[in-house]
């Protein structure tokens, strides 16, 4: 098993050398970040299994606020991280506290109207754009201001986050943390009454996910100096957290990244191929996954091949 | 008298919402099922609405009822392919799996009809009349008076016939109802069917005077969730209660906030009970 970590490794620290294009520089880019985003979601969404359908305000908030650094202050987007970090932590329990109370569908639905709420009340507010959105600076000013052409650098900016939530998951599965999680998932009233306090554990969750989402909120909007209410804050950002996740594997290490590089390879050449009407392909296409995955192999892909493993296995002992 | 024409045409908007949301308290209440498509529903049935008067020239009676047919067959037909094997499934499969259908369902009328607003043609319904000082649209009242009809209807099927009962009744205890003779996949088939009905006359009803885009749906499934939340869960008076109240507030809020922030009310007001009521307004648990 070790050998496979380190093979992938290296192969996340040498792909910018392949993908020498641009367009396959953004890409693989795009792919990491995602990764990022669908491993922070699977820490809450995952692991304490609760369904959050609204982390696009983490998002949203954590892109927005380096801009607004910018656009009012002519600060350094860097400094903006931090605040973000404190108003989506802010959110996540101002969320969280009431609605961990109650069990499944409620939270999604909490976490939905909460999510639509600030995307419409972003686009009326003057003081963030409103409707136009924010720019980041046109041209580096300094190193601190991460304005680069290329996407390698963002690449491995995105990797090195990366890095940190699969190490902060793999750390969380093994603790004390992750036992309740997987017990609290497994049955909320059989953990509660050995004593795990559900509603505190599941918040923890959400707070670290809430973190991480908006961490890559701001470094999203570094890359692209540009950020508008439907591109951060829309649904679709949050679903797009969820299928990733979900399509590798929910409550797996390694499935985020899977999901994430499999969906943002096909968005973007169904992009190139159908130009304009990609979008709405694309939706299309991640609807038809959805269904067939709840319906065939909620497990995800990982479980896919788990089976197959398993089965291989099996038949080899016969032999 | 621009309060009362103000607070008129929310109460029948509301009758509207009190509709859809009567068949998505149903399927809730009976199979603790969230539809997140229901509000996609909806909009199908305005689409079936604008294909009917478009091709067939159909008026309101002949596209109303087609919306009615059509929704209902696909209610029943999601129910029996995915629903049925989700519901015992974990968590995540059983929410994810409606909405993927809801995304399925909105981008495939969008790849057809993109993102444009569009009206019905030549309105199968129109002008208006004039009732005590106040100017009432003939579409908006003819949708409320038979949507409040059509709601109240739903709730004397489910709580005056044995067919209502047999629902109830698997939605109670789904064992208990198997050994009196009831096939439970049968009943949870017709209220998927009823449900989808109901949104699909809702959309119907109000295509004759409402906007037309493939994204309406993302809306109006978030009211039907306040709606339901506000009413308690499985409750069709609830339901319609509350969703005359929802519609009043939106219309007052409209008018005197500003139209944009007349979702953001119902959203924050949404919010603000799963605060301080986390079961629901008139619900218990």
């Amino acid at each position: 098993m070790r050998w496979a970590w380190v093979v992938l490794g290296g192969v996340l620290l040498v792909a910018p050398l392949t993908f020498q294009d641009p367009f396959y520089g953004r890409m693989i880019a795009l792919m990491l970040l995602w990764a990022v985003l669908a491993s922070a979601w699977n820490i809450v969404g995952g692991y304490a299994g609760q369904v959050a359908i609204g982390h696009a305000v983490f998002f949203g908030v954590g892109a927005y606020v380096p801009l607004l650094v910018y656009t009012h202050w002519q600060g350094v987007p860097l400094l903006g991280i931090p605040v973000g970090i404190a108003v989506s932590v802010g959110i996540a329990v101002l969320v969280g506290v009431p609605t961990f109370r109650l069990l499944g569908h409620y939270f999604s639905m909490a976490t939905i109207a909460v999510a639509e709420l600030i995307r419409l009340l972003v686009t009326n507010w003057e003081f963030v754009g409103a409707a136009r959105g924010l720019g980041g600076p046109g041209t580096g000013r300094t190193i601190w201001d991460l304005s680069y052409r290329s996407s390698i650098p963002y690449y491995y900016i995105f990797l090195a986050v990366f890095t940190l939530v699969l190490g902060f998951t793999y750390w969380m599965e093994q603790s004390r943390m992750g036992y309740y999680l997987r017990a609290i998932k497994a049955g909320q009233r059989a953990a509660r009454s050995l004593g795990v306090s559900a509603p505190r554990y599941k918040l923890y969750a959400m707070i670290v996910s809430a973190a991480f989402t908006s961490l890559a909120g701001s470094l999203y909007a570094v890359m692209l100096g540009f950020v508008d209410p439907d591109s951060v804050f829309g649904i679709m950002v949050s679903v797009q957290m969820v299928i990733m996740a979900a399509l590798g594997g929910a409550g797996t290490l390694i499935g985020p990244l899977v999901g994430a590089a499999l969906l943002i390879a096909l968005q973007t050449f169904a992009n190139s191929l159908f130009g304009g009407q990609g979008n709405g392909l694309t939706f299309i296409l991640y609807g038809g996954i959805i269904i067939l995955l709840s319906r065939f192999e909620p497990g995800g892909l990982l479980e896919i091949w788990n089976h197959y493993l398993a089965r291989k296995r099996r038949k080899e002992g016969t032999e | 008298m621009i309060a009362l024409q103000v607070v008129v045409g929310g109460l029948l908007l509301g009758a509207v919402y009190a509709l859809f949301s009567s068949g998505l308290t149903l399927v809730w209440g009976m199979m603790n099922v969230v539809n997140f498509a229901h509000g996609d529903f909806v909009m199908l049935g305005m689409y079936i609405a604008y294909l009917a008067v478009v091709a067939l020239h159909a008026g309101p009676l002949v596209f109303t009822l087609l919306a009615a047919l059509t929704l209902s067959i696909v209610g029943a037909v999601v129910y029996y392919l995915l629903i049925r094997q989700v519901m015992r499934g974990p968590m995540l499969a059983q929410i994810l799996s409606t909405f993927g259908l809801a995304l399925l369902v909105r981008y495939t009328v969008f790849w057809f009809f993109s993102a444009t607003f569009i009206t019905l043609p030549g309105s199968a319904l129109g002008g208006s009349i004039r009732l005590g000082g106040i100017l009432i649209g003939i579409p908006q009242l003819v949708a409320g008076i038979l949507a409040i009809g059509l709601t109240i209807g739903m709730h004397l099927l489910l709580t005056r016939t044995t067919l209502g009962s047999q629902i109830l009744a698997v939605s109670e205890d789904r064992q208990a109802a198997m050994l009196m003779g009831i096939r439970p996949d049968r009943m949870q088939a017709l209220a998927w069917g009823l449900a989808s009905a109901s949104a699909g006359i809702a959309g119907a009803l109000i295509a004759t005077f409402y906007y037309l885009t493939p994204t309406v749906g993302e809306s109006l499934v978030l009211i039907a969730f306040v709606v339901v939340c506000f009413g308690g869960f499985g409750s069709v008076p609830g339901a319609m209660l509350a969703g005359l109240i929802i519609g009043l507030i939106q219309a007052v809020s409209a008018y005197y906030i500003g139209p944009v922030y007349k979702d953001v009310v119902v959203y924050a007001l949404f919010v603000a009970i799963l605060w301080v009521r986390p079961q629901g307004l008139m619900g218990t648990a």
